[in-house]
């Protein structure tokens, strides 16, 4: 089944051909009936013809609007009644014109290719570019497979649609500056490592992780670095700590229960204050919960994960562009704090394709080597350092004095060596603190989308940056007081948000968690603790797919009818 | 390869994979009960299990990965131990589910989303490590010889003490090294070929073969020595397996202990 | 969106660079200068005897004192590190040699030392043991081997004998041990031997042997802990009436059955290397895979290979 949404007006009435200027497409499917690649091509498409367009593959018709084209498999599906009133239905025989374009070993495969034919039809791309793309991803194989795959591609495309109520062709995007580059937020957070200067790597598999540790284990080899596959999570934590000991930042990441098994490391690395990257692609849970959805139920454990007080650094990209560059920022916070850093990522932003503007490679790559310059004396947790910064020196470094440090999780001492005393614990801990209250510091204030005074503000994190800004965006257009704001930086918070609050009656922090027992969400949580204002309240849910629009709308209508009833105070 | 247990399992045996403590499972014949628990921990939960109700027979089954990697200490203390229980392990020689990774099974050069240089890792050789990992009953199996199977399936739910049935399960979609067509000319069975499970060296020597003639059967098995739930005592003061004991101390032991306190 | 950390110190503090020296400089390192804190271990620990000889060691061997790297975890034997005047490291419980295996795949100028006790190696780290083993990943792994949990004063551990009356065992153990010869010869070590605090020649030779020896080389020391678990030992000790038997000259050590058979020997067994084997190191093949990626992006800075990738993407 594959169905599709149109954002140009339904007319009706016989074919004809309109203008649109974007299109939601939504495929579903079977697990093995690549769904992925069709959306995968689409966005590739797009990104080289200046279009904005993002996969998605959930399979609920419900987030199509009235009147949008349902394209189904006339040999699977039977659509309903009901939804026939609402939806324009749209049956092909996909399954058996699949087969019978390149033959019965084919099966099930091909016809995603059939369908990416039909939607070429339908929407009139650019054929030469899509058979080019298909000729890259299929290519090199054995031979037959590409001819199997752009056989099955022109059968969808010369397939008759003389039934079809109406054909869409775009209007030209406005032409961007400077190249684009096509990617999916993995592969943006990948890349972004090597060019932060990241040589080592080390994990176990587990999706949506695994993405990340396959392209690090191909492409580190190149730059002379490596990437362990290890026998477990506690491995992979334990061993890119030793790489960051030994003088240059590594990374780790995994996600759901992997990310638990490495809380004890990741208290060893504050306590003996190194750095380090964490990726944690964050899916449903808790346990194995739901491994190919999204949730963003993480940041709990992202930043209080572990026993004893353990500040450490928590950085959530808003989209695949801003994967590359967190993935950058959190190596340069990590080498300046002497702190581990975990990069919140999610499911959705993992997998999901975009169309980014090519970094200038030349400029932001870095190189990160090991400073082994012998020096005359040191201590590694130096209390009289005056920005409060220390760092670990690199073994192989040579200290003139004879007195070496130790690294350990112990509290310890300016070297590095064991105490009970409560004053340095006292003073370790603060040194622990106040780094990362100086980080805060340095941190931009984040910009309001919308006027910076009203009604509602809307607070988002992570992949929620684009439904929320178009939450916005219609409420605006429908007369609605309503703002938003993206938080970056989850841990330290950014500075200023206390006066950004207080321009607004209302403060919705929208995000894919469980309202709690007393209501909001976990960076409602953390906001309300921080600014201790009630009329921080959440906008949630759990169903394991990206917020709608609609839903972000509708729950702000209901919080804000509820309010009137009962009013906050604030 | 499920219905393989189930032929195994001698009617009337009570069954679990890894263990659910009913009552129903404890009076019953073989029903399904099973319990997934976390990844590469199921034999620390079966233990749990055998311990808790030592009158089940518990069958664990589990993959590669799970069992030789993020499960391998597990793997080791529950033999060393000789824990009762039977443990299946299909494997694969590849992370499947999470779409072909190299496994500690993998073989050195393969190719995989992890390795696309080729593996440099030498494999773990389960049945070796088995043997002198005081496991009492080791033995191999290839699905692809389903009667075999089944017989190396009965002897180690039969058996008392730690029974390792390591299953070569090929990974039609991910594996491309190890399939039914590779394994199927190679793999010998020990049993035809009056291989002496007593014999140590013989089975160490028979375990590393691998290459034109890789062997199947039961390799090594001794019985000579108590599993674990014989050696403890509480489970043989005659009050039946704990899962059932009532719950709480006589009023004697209480009284005393208050007295103590007081 | 660039990133606000651009200023990165290098340093903080007052870090003074001093020039470096060259090979011909190293100086003798006395004992003094090699020693930093003092041993929080009970007198008569059998540790006392194997720092001592990693002291020789590092003297013998003319090691640079900047180069020696001890990393360790959890355990009476793993305070090690505080006690050595060197780069060290005191890691979490049991995983001291994934963390080893970072340093040693990163840095092929160190040479790693890790060292622990029997707790730390085969229970909570033993699966960590094992896969460092196949992988031979180089380093020279010590384990203290006392057969009980000292730190946490007298519980079971996965050596104790069964019968060993402790806290958690109060009636004996019930468990079989562990025998580390055995299991590291079958997870695919390379370098296999066995040895006593008790007989310190024997200590620092078998200690020089897992130092060169290109691969993963493990020693188990066995160290009495004379607090739970006095006399454990001493069948093995020829001053107190036991006997202290060599390896076999005769024995094959590249035998993997010789080797296990010795292994089974009952207490005190035999003391010495039980196998060795010549396999590549995980560190030198992938310093070959290495060598044939950068062969193909040969001349370029690392943005240009960068680079290659972004232009396949748009």
């Amino acid at each position: 089944m594959s169905e599709a949404t149109m954002t140009a007006p339904a007319s009706g009435g016989r074919p004809k051909v309109s203008k649109i200027s974007e299109a939601v497409i939504r495929i579903a499917g079977n697990s093995q009936d690549g769904i992925q690649a069709i959306g995968g091509f689409l966005a590739r498409l797009a990104g080289r013809s200046e279009q904005e367009v993002m996969t998605s593959y959930e399979d609920h018709i419900k987030s199509l609007r009235k009147g949008g084209i349902v394209l189904f498999d006339s040999d699977h599906v039977q659509p309903k009644p009901e939804w026939q009133q609402e939806y324009r239905h749209l049956g092909v025989a996909i399954s058996s014109m699949t087969v019978e374009a390149i033959g019965g070993t084919g099966k099930d495969k091909g016809k995603n290719m059939f369908v990416l034919g039909l939607v070429a039809k339908m929407f009139d791309l650019n054929v030469p570019k899509l058979e080019k793309l298909i000729g890259e991803r299929f290519g090199g194989k054995d031979e037959s497979i590409l001819n199997n795959a752009l056989t099955a591609f022109h059968a969808g495309y010369s397939h008759s649609l003389d039934n079809v109520l109406e054909t869409f062709r775009f209007v030209e995007g406005q032409k961007r500056a400077g190249h684009q580059v096509v990617m999916t937020g993995n592969e943006a957070l990948g890349y972004g490592l090597i060019a932060a200067g990241v040589r080592f790597g080390a994990g176990y598999p587990i999706t949506p992780w695994s993405d990340i540790m396959e392209l690090l284990r191909r492409e580190l080899p190149k730059y002379g670095g490596t990437f362990v596959q290890c026998e477990d999570e506690i491995a992979s934590i334990s061993m890119a700590l030793g790489a960051s000991y030994a003088g240059r930042v590594a990374v780790t990441g995994s996600s759901g229960p992997g990310i638990s098994l490495k809380t004890e490391a990741l208290g060893y690395a504050v306590m003996a204050e190194l750095p380090l990257v964490v990726i944690d692609v964050q899916r449903g849970g808790p346990s194995t919960g739901m491994p190919t959805s999204v949730e963003q139920s993480d940041l709990n454990i992202a930043c209080f994960g572990g026993h004893g007080d353990s500040p450490r650094v928590v950085l959530a990209p808003a989209n695949v562009e801003d994967c590359f560059y967190t993935a950058i920022e959190a190596v340069n916070i990590a080498r300046k704090y002497s702190v581990p850093v975990v990069i919140l990522t999610d499911q959705a932003i993992a997998t999901r394709i975009e169309a980014c503007e090519e970094p200038n490679l030349e400029k932001v790559c870095q190189d990160i080597s090991p400073d082994l310059t012998p020096i005359a004396d040191f201590k590694p947790y130096d209390l009289s350092a005056s920005d409060g910064l220390t760092h670990h020196a690199p073994p192989g470094k040579r200290i003139a004095s004879g007195k070496y440090p130790v690294v350990t999780g112990l509290e310890h001492d300016e070297m590095g060596h064991p105490t009970g005393s409560p004053k340095l614990h006292l003073a370790m801990n603060a040194k622990r603190r106040n780094k990362l209250r100086k980080l805060a510091s340095e941190l931009p204030v984040p910009q309001v989308y919308g006027p910076p005074e009203g009604n509602v503000l809307l607070v988002g994190w992570g992949s929620n940056q684009g439904p929320i800004r178009e939450a916005v965006d219609r409420a605006r257009a429908a007369g609605d007081s309503v703002s938003s704001l993206h938080i970056r930086y989850i841990n330290p918070l950014p500075p200023g948000l206390e006066n950004i609050f207080s321009g607004f009656n209302r403060v919705f922090v929208v995000e894919l968690n469980d309202e709690g027992i007393y209501g909001y969400g976990q960076l409602a949580g953390l906001l309300r603790a921080r600014y201790c204002d009630a009329k921080i309240q959440g906008i949630n849910k759990t169903d394991g797919l990206t917020f709608k629009v609609k839903e972000i709308l509708e729950q702000t209508r209901a919080r804000l009818a509820a309010a009137k009833a009962q009013p906050a105070t604030a | 390869m499920s219905t393989a247990v189930e032929t195994a399992a001698p009617p009337g045996t009570p069954t679990v994979r890894p263990a659910q403590l009913t009552k129903d499972t404890y009076k019953g014949k073989i029903h399904p009960d099973w319990c997934p628990t976390l990844h590469g921990r199921s034999l620390a939960v079966a233990t749990g299990a055998k311990l808790g109700n030592h009158e089940l027979k518990v069958i664990c089954t589990g993959g590669d990965g799970d069992g030789f990697g993020i499960g391998g200490n597990h793997f080791l203390h529950t033999m060393r131990r000789n824990v009762d229980l039977t443990y299946i392990v299909m494997d694969n020689q590849i992370y499947g589910l999470t779409t072909g990774q190299i496994s500690p099974t993998s073989v050195k050069g393969m190719k995989t989303k992890t390795t696309p240089h080729g593996s440099v890792e030498n494999p773990i050789n389960p049945i070796p490590m088995a043997i002198v990992g005081g496991a009492t009953y080791v033995a191999r199996a290839f699905s692809g010889k389903q009667k075999h199977m089944v017989e190396m399936f009965k002897g180690a739910i039969q058996h008392k003490g730690f029974a390792l049935v390591d299953v070569f399960s090929p990974c039609v979609t991910y594996n491309k090294d190890n399939t039914y067509q590779w394994f199927n000319p190679r793999v010998k069975i020990l049993e035809e070929q009056g291989h002496n499970p007593a014999d140590f060296n013989k089975a160490i020597e028979r375990g590393y073969q691998w290459g034109d003639e890789i062997p199947i059967g039961l390799f090594w098995k001794r019985a000579d020595l108590p599993s674990l739930e014989e050696l403890e005592p509480v489970l043989h003061d005659g009050n039946g397996p704990l899962a059932f004991r009532e719950l709480g101390i006589p009023k004697e032991q209480a009284d005393a202990l208050i007295k103590e306190l007081l | 969106m660039s990133s606000p950390v651009t200023d990165i110190p290098v340093r903080g503090g007052n870090i003074t660079a001093v020039p470096p020296l060259p090979d011909s400089e190293r100086k003798p390192l006395t004992k003094k200068e090699m020693s930093a804190d003092h041993p929080t271990w009970c007198p008569g620990c059998g540790d006392f005897s194997v720092l001592a000889l990693y002291f020789k060691l590092i003297e013998k061997r003319k090691l640079w004192h900047e180069k020696i790297t001890t990393i360790a975890g959890i355990g009476c034997s793993s305070r090690f590190p505080y006690f050595v005047q060197a780069h060290g490291v005191h890691y979490i419980h049991g995983r001291a040699l994934p963390f080893a295996s970072g340093v040693s795949l990163s840095r092929p100028d160190l040479h790693v030392f890790v060292f622990g006790g029997d707790g730390d190696a085969f229970s909570i780290g033993g699966n960590h043991f094992n896969h460092t083993a196949r992988k031979n990943i180089k380093m020279t792994y010590v384990v203290m081997d006392n057969w009980v949990y000292g730190l946490t004063k007298k519980q079971t551990s996965p050596t104790s004998p069964p019968g060993f009356k402790s806290k958690t065992d109060t009636w004996g153990a019930v468990d079989q041990p562990i025998n580390p010869m055995k299991q590291a010869i079958a997870a695919g070590a390379t370098f296999v031997a066995r040895t006593t605090h008790t007989n310190p020649n024997h200590v620092l030779q078998m200690m020089e042997a897992a130092m060169d020896h290109d691969g993963f080389g493990f020693i188990e020391c066995l160290s009495e802990c004379v607090e739970f678990y006095p006399g454990a030992f001493d069948s093995s000790n020829p001053r107190k009436g036991g006997a202290f038997n060599l390896v076999p000259e005769t024995h094959d050590v590249t035998d993997e059955i010789a080797a296990y058979k010795l292994a089974d020997e009952p207490f005190p067994g035999r003391f010495g290397i039980f196998y060795k084997a010549d396999r590549p190191t995980k560190n030198k093949l992938e310093a070959g895979i290495n060598a044939k990626a950068q062969e193909k992006v040969k001349g370029l800075k690392h943005w240009q290979i960068l680079q290659q990738n972004f232009d396949r993407m748009k």
